[in-house]
């Protein structure tokens, strides 16, 4: 988020060709600066806010004077701000025994203000609620004391949602809750306030300024209306595919638990009118599996309008939600733990909103509330059957489209890898690797750190790690072969596993071609492979077929000689030697 | 830290609040001698200084200074104290 000072030079630019909106701004305490940093964050979200600022403490004169500047600036929303700060004063000039009526003769005047204004203008309104003071003159008795300010105060933030419930035109900025969010200390400086009748500390301001641009934006039919989750270590801990439906991490334990609040916030979202799609990297059978079958799982398919899950790349797969939806990208929100996921998204697809998300789940939430992303103006019961709505559109509209050219794309990427025999540094990768992959397995030979040492070092095995950089990061060593000499001629593929996040890029043809060079320059006539099939590598099944391997007594044989050098985008970094 | 070092880094952040890198800073200099210089631009300036300073004006101090000089001065006592 911008600071204030980065706000205000925001209004030496040129706003001639953005949206103009009037807004007057009234305010019991000085309003300069909430002024200059609503007027510059406006300019960020391409709104030309044109703001009358009225001298500050002339709410009542502007509102019931029908000649004040209020009325001839005919303004498309009027924002109100009475601070915490004066409700105080007027609380300490009042008598004991009136102290109970603070918050219903408040109302009332606020109720008056908001009957005239709109009697009088076409406008929207908005009215800040107000941020909490506890003067500590009755320590926690205060909360049973209906004559102490903190019930008075609280009341009135109460009675003021009452009202705004029933009152179309009336909307709430939420500044209690800004409070909560970063702390009183951070919110209110005294020494400022003393020196200036400013209550909003300079830090605080961006995020003021932000949560009144979020209502001013969806005035404006600026909304978001989907949320596109990830699968694998967002909506649930672990990877489905390679660990399987009892390994996910979902649920009360640990860190599950984590998921299993973040599936609610998404299930509360769709109950108010989100769509919620779905796009994740896997096979579709494996991706839905915990939706139908794990007991823990919050979210259900019947909650998801579109279910997208396969290996192709995620912005292809957002376009796809999108014509099924034909809602516009900039009302998009997508979700996804991995920064290469969404750093890729973010550059196809500019206008979606792709937040950060923090690297420890624990905190998505608390992160994900702070960007108030789904403000909204209106809420009514239909919202609610939009799922259903969108599911049926979704199973007539798919048919499989690409709207990025493959080789382009591939191209596009600027993908190297870098080829080494195991050594002491990946070690302990490779035996990860080795545990933990499921799909891409061909044999689902598990071996330990000690066993990938011992591999390493005896002669009658060739080892080959590869690691995988594109220019949207590093994804680290993500595939590994293992060729053991079964005679003069013959190198049988004792391991090759890859890690799923790498799939269609093309490393599969890479590591052939690394592997039939090696066999060539060595005096090798063939390599021979084996698929032993197990109750989740189905996705391998025809890996030796495809790469063009010919099946023989239940193994598959690529002969070297007369092998066709596959075409890929992948620079080697480094070229191999046998031992280091 | 020396008032020397407070005055360059003190002049770094005026130039960056007021967005005027033409304003060279004496411990002379008063707010009449910058045009951009008001009231509230002076509150601007002394969040500024805290949050780089890591230090806290009270409310007198931040109505007391004649000068720049007397801003170094306070400063000084803050982070050398």
């Amino acid at each position: 988020m911008k600071d204030f000072g980065q706000l205000v030079k925001n209004l030496k630019k040129d706003f001639s060709n953005l949206k103009i909106i009037k807004i007057a701004i009234l305010g019991d305490t000085s309003t300069q600066f909430l002024t200059k940093a609503i007027r510059g964050l406006g300019y960020d979200h391409g709104f030309n806010l044109e703001i009358l600022e009225a001298d500050f403490n002339q709410i009542e004169r502007q509102v019931y004077d029908p000649a004040s500047a209020l009325y001839q600036f005919l303004p498309d929303i009027v924002i109100v701000f009475h601070s915490s700060h004066k409700l105080l004063s007027k609380y300490n000039k009042t008598k004991p025994s009136d102290q109970p009526l603070l918050a219903s003769k408040e109302l009332e005047s606020l109720e008056n203000i908001y009957l005239t204004i709109t009697h009088n203008l076409n406008s929207k309104l908005i009215f800040y609620n107000y941020s909490e003071i506890d003067d500590g003159v009755f320590g926690n008795h205060a909360n049973k004391t209906e004559s102490s300010f903190l019930f008075q105060l609280r009341k009135l933030n109460f009675e003021l949602m009452a009202m705004a419930s029933k009152r179309p035109n009336l909307y709430l900025c939420d500044l209690s809750t800004i409070q909560n969010q970063v702390g009183k200390p951070r919110f209110f400086q005294p020494s400022v306030y003393i020196n200036t009748e400013m209550v909003l500390s300079i830090e605080v301001l961006p995020r003021i300024a932000s949560k009144t641009i979020d209502l001013i934006r969806s005035l404006n039919g600026k909304i978001k209306k989907c949320v596109i989750i990830d699968l694998d270590n967002t909506t649930w801990g672990g990877i489905i595919g390679d660990d399987g439906i009892e390994n996910i991490q979902v649920g009360s334990l640990g860190i599950g638990k984590a998921f299993s609040e973040f599936q609610y916030w998404i299930k509360k979202l769709k109950d108010r009118g989100i769509i919620i799609a779905v796009c994740s990297k896997n096979a579709d059978e494996v991706a839905k599996a915990p939706f139908e079958k794990h007991p823990d799982m919050v979210l259900k398919l019947e909650d998801i309008s579109i279910f997208i899950a396969n290996w192709e790349n995620k912005a292809d797969n957002i376009r796809q939600i999108q014509k099924v939806l034909n809602i516009g990208f900039d009302s998009m929100v997508f979700l996804d733990d991995n920064p290469f996921e969404r750093n890729m998204v973010r550059e196809h697809l500019p206008q979606v909103c792709v937040p950060e998300l923090p690297e420890d789940p624990a905190e998505y939430l608390e992160y994900l509330y702070g960007l108030n992303l789904f403000e909204t103006i209106s809420y009514s019961a239909e919202d609610r059957d939009r799922t259903k709505h969108y599911q049926v559109e979704a199973q007539r509209v798919i048919t499989r489209q690409k709207f990025t050219d493959e080789a382009d794309y591939l191209k596009s990427l600027k993908m190297h890898s870098l080829v080494e025999p195991f050594n002491k540094f990946n070690t302990p990768r490779v035996a990860q690797l080795s545990q933990r992959s499921n799909q891409f397995n061909l044999r689902t030979v598990r071996y330990t750190e000690t066993d990938v040492e011992n591999i390493g070092r005896n002669t009658n095995y060739f080892t080959f790690s590869f690691t995988l950089e594109d220019r949207f990061g590093d994804h680290g060593l993500i595939s590994v072969v293992i060729l053991k000499v079964e005679s003069a001629d013959v190198l049988f593929i004792d391991t090759w596993l890859m890690s799923c996040r790498v799939l269609k890029r093309g490393m599969e043809d890479f590591v052939l071609n690394t592997l039939v060079d090696f066999g060539k320059k060595n005096g090798f006539a063939c390599l021979k492979g084996e698929y032993i099939p197990t109750a989740r590598n189905e996705m391998v099944r025809e890996h030796y077929g495809n790469l063009g391997f010919e099946k023989q007594d239940g193994y598959w044989i690529l002969c070297l000689e007369s092998y066709m050098y596959k075409h890929h985008f992948i620079e080697l970094n480094k070229h191999y030697h046998v031992r280091n | 830290m020396s008032g020397i070092e407070i005055l360059a880094q003190l002049n770094a952040i005026f130039i960056d609040t007021i967005d005027n890198d033409a304003v060279v800073l004496k411990k002379e200099t008063t707010a009449n001698d910058i045009e951009e210089w008001d009231s509230l631009t002076h509150i601007q300036l002394v969040v500024a200084i805290e949050k780089h300073f890591k230090i806290r004006f009270t409310s007198k101090e931040i109505q007391s200074w004649e000068n720049v000089g007397e801003m170094v001065d306070s400063i000084l006592s803050k982070v050398s104290g």
